[in-house]
């Protein structure tokens, strides 16, 4: 009986990504013009956002240590792909961005980009999650900053970042860089690394691993009194971590023409800031893989029609500046969201297409009663 | 089965444990029993590989513990129910249970060692659902015990069970400790509730300001009278 409700639940699941990755090879091929300017980009921003957010929690939400320099990796990522697909290409690889051999050098680069970032991570992590107490972030925040020094100085990389230094012009023309052609064309690459990301890491936390790293989020002293070797479990996550970051970074690097440091620096006013991805892991709730997924397309969707939307200029005049300060309003969301929802869109359970019949009660329970949401996230699966 | 020899323990430039020696043999139940920041805690943090000694020494069935890492300790059947009931308070019941069986790699060992604990503690099967944050503080000490039962072991160091439940709680969490005890688990207790200590302990060490200043038979140091003064308010 039991058993068969989770084959039911999984055979939906699975029905529904199918549904999800067909939608995108059929957009890739039929799309009109307002798809390819608009939706195409918007969707590979989603997709690396997502990845971003939900490898983030992995560390902040499933591990409960503070990494504030998520993007540090998605940038060591974005210069490996970058690099990697560039050195194939000058070496004749490939010479346009179609056939088994392009197909190749992606998968390739998107590999390469997230084993890079992971071997940082390692790096990172080993000295730094030996310590106790906050020195996790303050590592992960200086690192953030290092790096992005780092790859300026790199001379292979240029100071003005790969594309648009002289001898890495060829990026856009010839790399992995995408024209918003491509991008359309292969929006299935974008959507399938979402697919397969998201599900590794479903299966991370749900696995033993998951309930160790959950166990020390909890109690650090009784999961090493019960045998768990928290320092080994801790660098883990902090790796695969790093890794799904680095994939991120490669994502980035496809949609980007040309890279360029400061678009990873703490400085970036723009959504991606490793502490916007904090913002977005705490919105969607730590501890929900799929409250990451709603909370980085409502916080893209939100930046992106501030920028682009009709709606900021509908508003009262007093109230269309703020809208000219983007962080400002973001600030005011987070604000928003702590005092309303402290737990995050999703708190600590996870989104299931199993429950939607069961929604309106679940919304009932939810949005009603503040104080226990959390009494019931033990009981569901996704 | 458990020696220590001259254990000194420091916490930066406090010298938190002064050279105490102590022994707990096969099947005893001792207690060691101290006024808050007697070094009781550090103890038994030493024992089980939380803490590094400064000199000393610590062996169980004549094997060093001190050069065992802390989460391999448990597998040689040697467990840790931590003070102040440190439960994994977002987890269920049934998942901090299967968590304290971690180093078990045979299921079947683990489902005999679940039904166990919970024929020991029959409100944790009531509850084996619910988050174990959600649990009542007595619950939640029944549920650190339990936890350290999962993997069978031989000795139990149990760090103030009885600190914060009410007195009812505190007899019914002192009943199992007895009940483990006769099941023929080797407890170390560390405790600041005296009166019950003793009552139910064969053994005990006085633990004040980092060294030991009396030890002997608990009916004996009941009914001594600087324990009496010290510890029993009588």
């Amino acid at each position: 009986m039991k058993q068969n409700t989770y084959r039911r639940r999984y055979l939906i699941n699975f029905a529904a990504l199918l549904a999800l990755f067909a939608a995108a090879v059929v957009i890739g091929m039929i799309g009109g013009s307002t798809v390819k300017l608009k939706l195409t980009p918007s969707i590979w921003q989603c997709s690396y956002l997502i990845i971003m957010a939900a490898s983030l929690n992995l560390v902040l939400g499933f591990l409960g240590q503070l990494s504030l320099g998520h993007c540090g990796f998605m940038a060591v990522g974005a210069y490996a792909a970058a690099l990697f697909s560039l050195a194939l290409q000058r070496a004749g690889f490939y010479t346009e961005k179609a056939g088994p051999a392009f197909f190749l050098v992606l998968v390739g680069s998107i590999l390469i980009a997230g084993l890079a970032a992971a071997l940082l991570g390692l790096l990172v992590g080993i000295p730094a999650l030996r310590l106790k107490g906050d020195y996790l972030a303050i590592i992960t925040l200086g690192f953030g900053m290092i790096i992005v020094n780092i790859i300026n100085n790199l001379p292979f990389c240029g100071q003005q970042g790969l594309g648009q230094g002289s001898a890495s012009s060829a990026l856009y023309a010839t790399g992995l860089g995408f024209s918003n052609d491509e991008k359309m064309r292969y929006l299935w690459v974008s959507v399938l690394a979402v697919i397969l990301c998201m599900t590794v890491m479903f299966l991370f936390v749900r696995s033993k691993y998951g309930r160790c790293i959950r166990a020390i989020r909890d109690n650090e002293i009784a999961a090493s009194a019960s045998g768990i070797h928290v320092s080994y479990y801790k660098v883990l996550t902090f790796t695969l971590s790093a890794f799904f970051a680095g994939i991120t970074g490669a994502l980035y690097a496809c949609c980007n023409g040309a890279l360029s440091t400061s678009s990873f620096a703490f400085t970036n006013g723009s959504i991606l800031n490793s502490v916007f991805i904090v913002v977005m892991v705490v919105v969607g709730g730590m501890g929900s893989l799929t409250g990451s997924v709603i909370a980085a397309v409502v916080l893209f969707l939100l930046n992106y029609t501030i920028k682009n939307g009709g709606w900021v200029a509908a508003l009262p005049a007093f109230l269309q500046n703020i809208f000219t300060y983007p962080m400002l309003v973001y600030s005011i969301a987070l604000i928003i969201v702590i005092l309303f929802r402290p737990r995050g869109i999703m708190g600590s359970r996870e989104f299931a297409l199993c429950d939607v019949p069961k929604w309106p009660g679940w919304i009932r329970t939810h949005f009603t009663s503040r104080a226990d949401s959390a009494g019931k996230g033990a009981d569901t699966h996704a | 089965m458990l020696e220590i020899k001259d254990l000194h323990v420091h916490y930066g430039a406090i010298h938190a444990l002064k050279g105490i020696s102590l022994t707990v043999g096969d099947g005893e139940l001792v207690s060691l029993i101290g006024a808050n920041g007697a070094g009781k805690t550090t103890a038994l943090h030493t024992i089980s590989g939380l803490l590094a000694a400064s000199s000393g020494s610590v062996t169980l069935d004549g094997q060093d513990l001190q050069k065992v890492p802390a989460n391999t300790i448990i597998g040689l059947g040697l467990a840790h129910v931590p003070e102040g009931r440190h439960v994994f308070a977002r987890m269920s019941v049934e998942e901090n249970l299967r968590m304290g069986a971690y180093i078990l790699r045979d299921p079947k060992k683990l489902a005999e060692h679940l039904e166990t604990v919970y024929s020991h503690f029959p409100r944790l099967k009531e509850r084996r659902r619910q988050l174990a944050g959600t649990l009542s503080g007595g619950e939640q000490q029944m549920l650190a015990t339990g936890r350290a039962l999962m993997t069978g072991p031989n000795m139990l160091l149990m760090d103030e069970p009885s600190m914060g439940l009410s007195p009812l709680l505190v007899k019914e969490i002192f009943s199992i400790i007895e009940e483990l005890h006769k099941s023929g688990i080797t407890i170390l207790l560390v405790e600041q509730n005296a009166k019950m200590a003793l009552a139910v302990s064969d053994r005990a060490y006085v633990l004040e300001t980092g060294t030991i200043s009396m030890e002997g038979p608990a009916a004996a140091l009941a009914a001594d009278d600087r324990v009496r003064k010290a510890y029993l308010g009588a």
